[in-house]
């Protein structure tokens, strides 16, 4: 869109913003490894968001049990590449089986849902979200599947040629950090993903979400199949999150069930809608927001209150989820559409003609 | 209509929602370039049989629609075969622009240039849609929003357009200009099957009717005698 209107200046933007990206790490490494993992894990919870979004934002499905998807694709990943059954598989053979098996845990959710809409969507999924989590809690016997809630240890990390993305390098005189590299390799594969959610929007299969978002019987008058369409925005938005999981389990190097409790979906689905459920910069924005927000809380509510009353008064972790909740209230309050609202949204909460 | 076979022919269709029958085994046909309509009182059955014919609900019964039978056909392939619904209470897009609504009509089409053309005529008929084209759908008024249900039919280039409750809230003027549009639809060849509860305005419009009451069909005559029955004045003429 702007692309046509001002090629040079959007050109330059995108040059901005992708030396901003890549220094990025090299300037939060300064300030600590930690913040370097803060903007992984931050990523991967765009990767989660952008796959959510195909489901809520393009088709208009509730889906309260997302991270389901997630873990499968963690656990996917931990079982194939760690000593727990002895595996040792590449990442470039996990990483698409992951993906698979999250798609088909995805098209296992949405067969039975197909007839259901709204709030009973949400139940179900919701059920679903904790179906996958206490099995994982669970599968320990008779056989060890998933080791129970001990979870699993020693998962490898990504390795591609001779580096380890955990280990630290030096290359060209410059210290990398596993973070570091971590970064640039979500950093690639959300171009990746970002490319196919823009292609996806604007494709025909996109055109037919938004139609059965808007009224599934026009649609189907319209000669859309709804239950493949439907069964397709379920798949391929757990397969989004069937990746962000395997990368999970291989920066983290140890994943239990506890890291795919309802919060977490809770917490994707309100960086969706604080976005802007349909517009992927809004719902990239509502990721980013959402992820760095409450770490810049952490960081500072403690020191700013020893230093304005020389004393802790309320607990950082106490605060964090106000702040949290007041900031949610008052979006939905103030901006109802999200942040970066989708055009359509936007139009129809500012009640406006055309 | 006895030498060709009808476009559309139903015969001892069964409709039920769980254990409750709403269409108790009828039978009509329609032949092609033909207008023909359903009329009843609310709850007779009307947009139950053609909420089946068009394969949104489950049926018993043969409906067969070019020679063959529709009872197993998903309701997504029968726009391929040129049988489009048009859903009651308009049933448009409402975040969608009236062009991007239009273009949702056509989804099944990949001949770009012909698409363009259809627009194009639809555009004519319709002009009211053309002037709001970039507006969004839920943004028009109700008449026009009919307009556009039946313009993004078109836009699959229709053989049989099934057409429900058209009139379903509308003004009276509105009403008027719609049933203008759907004539003109039917003289340029479309078959059409109509269901509205304005008796008076459909058998207006229609050469035949079938009177719709408790899940069965009570009469079935031309709209004329139709409009000449006593039975049919009193009950659904209101004199």
């Amino acid at each position: 869109m702007k692309a046509q209107r001002h090629p040079l200046l959007f050109w330059a933007g995108v040059v901005l913003v992708a030396a901003a990206l890549f220094a990025l790490p090299l300037v939060l490494a300064m300030a600590g490894t930690a913040w370097v993992r803060i903007a992984n894990l931050a990523i991967l919870f765009v990767f989660l968001s952008l796959g959510l979004n195909i489901v809520v934002g393009f088709a208009g499905l509730l889906d309260l049990g997302y991270i389901a998807f997630y873990a499968v694709g963690a656990y996917t990943w931990a079982l194939l590449a760690s000593p727990h059954f002895g595996l040792h598989l590449p990442f470039w053979a996990i990483l698409p089986i992951g993906a698979l098996l999250a798609c088909v845990a995805g098209v296992v959710l949405g067969a039975p849902t197909l007839r259901l809409r709204g709030d009973y969507l949400a139940i179900v999924t919701l059920g679903f979200g904790e179906i996958v989590r206490i099995l994982m809690n669970n599968l320990s016997s008779p056989f060890n599947i998933t080791n129970g809630p001990k979870g699993i240890t020693l998962i490898d990390p990504v390795r591609i040629g001779g580096i380890d993305f955990r280990a630290a390098d030096t290359w060209l005189g410059l210290a990398f950090s596993g973070p570091v590299k971590y970064y640039y390799l979500l950093l690639l594969l959300l171009v990746a993903v970002i490319v196919i959610n823009l292609r996806l929007q604007r494709s025909r299969i996109g055109r037919a979400w938004v139609a059965i978002r808007e009224d599934e019987v026009a649609a189907k008058a319209c000669g859309i199949n709804t239950r493949n369409v439907k069964l397709l925005a379920f798949a391929m938005g757990a397969s989004f999150g069937g990746v962000a999981g395997g990368m999970f389990a291989s920066i983290q190097g140890f994943i239990s069930p506890e890291s795919f409790v309802l919060h977490e979906s809770i917490m994707v689905l309100a960086m969706v809608v604080l976005g802007g459920m349909g517009n992927i910069w809004g719902v990239i924005a509502g990721a980013m927001l959402l992820s760095f927000v409450p770490e810049l809380l952490r960081y500072t509510v403690e020191p700013a209150q020893r230093y304005l009353f020389g004393r802790l008064l309320v607990d950082p972790e106490v605060l964090r989820m106000l702040v949290f909740g007041a900031a949610l209230v008052l979006t939905m309050r103030l901006r109802p559409a999200g942040l970066w609202p989708e055009a359509r949204h936007k139009r129809e909460f500012a009640g406006q003609a055309g | 209509m006895n030498a060709a076979r009808p476009l559309l022919e139903v015969r001892d269709l069964h409709v039920a929602y769980g254990g409750i029958a709403a269409v108790k085994g009828i039978g009509f046909e329609v032949a092609a370039g033909e207008m023909v309509c359903l009329i009843g009182a609310n709850g007779a059955g009307k947009t139950t049989t053609l909420k089946a014919l068009a394969r949104l609900l489950p049926a018993r019964g043969t409906m067969h629609y070019d020679g063959h039978s529709l009872l197993h056909r998903p309701p997504h392939a029968l726009i391929g075969e040129g049988m489009t619904l048009v859903p009651e209470g308009r049933g448009v897009f409402a975040r969608l622009t009236v062009a991007e609504n239009l273009g949702m009509g056509a989804y099944c089409r990949d001949d770009r240039g012909e698409i363009a053309a259809d627009l194009e005529r639809v555009y004519g008929l319709l002009p009211r849609l053309q002037e709001r084209a970039g507006q969004l759908a839920g943004t028009l008024s109700g008449g026009e929003q009919q307009m556009l249900a039946i313009g993004r039919a078109l836009m699959s280039r229709p053989r049989l357009l099934l057409l429900d409750e058209p009139s379903m809230g509308l003004a009276p003027i509105m009403v008027q200009k719609v049933f203008e549009v759907i004539q003109s639809v039917a003289a340029q060849g479309v078959t059409i099957l109509l269901v509205e509860q304005n008796a008076r305005l459909a058998l207006s419009v229609a050469a035949r009717g079938y009177v719709m009451d408790g899940g069965l069909i009570t009469l079935a005559d031309s709209a004329a005698a139709l409009l000449a029955n006593p039975k049919v004045r009193e009950a659904y003429l209101g004199e």
